[in-house]
C-alpha cells in the first residue's frame, strides 16, 4: 500500500493506493489518525485502492468518529466496485459520506 | 475423518501466519476460484472470506506470532467450492466466534460477519491430527 498526504485551503486529502489489508492497515489507521488530530476536513481517496479488508474498514470507522467528534467533516472519494462491496457488507454505504471525485467534494 | 472421494483437490497452500503473505494468498484464491468458473463478483466474495478467516487465525490464532502455520487446502465438490483452513494455534470455541450486531459503530468484529454474510457455509469441523483448528468453508459456484 502507498499512501499520499497533502494539505490545502482547510482540505486533508489523504489517497492510498493499492490493497488495504491486516498487513497495511496498521500504517492507513497512523495516517487517517493524524489527518484528524489536525482538525481540518479530510477526504480519503480510494479511487486507487483495489483491495480492503475488515481491519481498512476499522480505519476508517475509527477516523470517522474522529472527525466526527471534533465536528469535522470526513468523505470517502472515488470508491471503485471492489471497496463498496466491503462497505455494504458492512452497511456502512450509508454511513459515510461518499463523493465519486475530489472535485464533488468540493475540493479545489 | 475419512477422505470424502467426490471432492478434487484444487491446490494446498501452507503459509506461514504473517499478514505479509495474505495478498499472496488472495491471488492464490482468486485464480483458483476463476480457474473454477465463479463470476467476478463471486470471485471476490470467496477473497474477501478467506482473507478475513486467515487474519483471524494470524490474529487471534497466532497472536501474531509468525511462526505459526497456516493450510489452505481448495477442494472441488461438485458446483460447491470447499475452502478449508487448518491452523495448530489455541483450540477455538466454535460457540466465542460470533458476528458482532452492525447497529453498532465500532471498528472491531466485522471479519466473522463477512464470512457468515458471503459465504454459504462456515463451519468448525474436527481437525486433522496434530491439528488445532479446521474452519471449512463452502461456496456455490456462481
Amino acid at each position: 500500500m502507498e499512501q499520499e498526504f497533502s494539505e490545502k485551503n482547510g482540505w486533508i486529502v489523504i489517497t492510498f493506493r493499492g490493497d488495504i489489508d491486516f498487513n497495511s492497515s496498521p500504517d492507513a489507521r497512523k495516517v487517517l489518525l493524524a489527518a484528524v488530530a489536525r482538525e481540518r476536513d479530510v477526504l480519503v481517496d480510494l479511487s486507487a485502492v483495489t483491495y480492503i479488508d475488515s481491519s481498512g474498514i476499522a480505519s476508517l470507522i475509527e477516523a470517522y468518529q474522529g472527525a466526527k467528534a471534533k465536528d469535522r467533516r470526513f468523505a470517502l472519494v472515488g470508491i471503485g466496485g471492489a471497496v463498496m462491496r466491503v462497505l455494504k457488507l458492512a452497511h456502512l454505504d450509508r454511513v459515510f459520506t461518499i463523493h465519486p471525485t475530489l472535485a464533488d467534494a468540493g475540493y479545489r | 475423518m475419512s477422505q470424502d472421494d467426490s471432492q478434487t483437490p484444487i491446490i494446498e497452500l501452507v503459509m506461514p501466519a504473517r499478514a505479509d503473505r495474505l495478498r499472496l494468498m488472495r491471488n492464490v484464491v482468486r485464480d483458483a476460484a476463476e480457474m473454477s468458473g465463479c463470476t467476478p463478483d463471486c470471485i471476490e466474495d470467496i477473497v474477501i472470506a478467506v482473507n478475513e478467516a486467515c487474519a483471524n487465525i494470524i490474529q487471534h490464532g497466532y497472536h501474531r506470532d509468525p511462526n505459526g502455520k497456516i493450510i489452505l487446502e481448495i477442494r472441488r465438490r461438485g458446483e460447491d467450492l470447499l475452502f478449508r483452513l487448518i491452523d495448530f494455534a489455541e483450540r477455538v470455541d466454535p460457540a466465542t466466534v460470533r458476528p458482532r450486531p452492525l447497529g453498532e459503530l465500532r471498528p472491531g468484529g466485522l471479519g466473522t460477519h463477512f464470512i457468515r454474510s458471503v459465504m454459504d457455509e462456515a463451519e468448525f469441523l474436527p481437525p486433522p491430527d496434530g491439528a488445532s483448528n479446521l474452519l471449512q468453508m463452502v461456496k456455490r459456484i456462481r
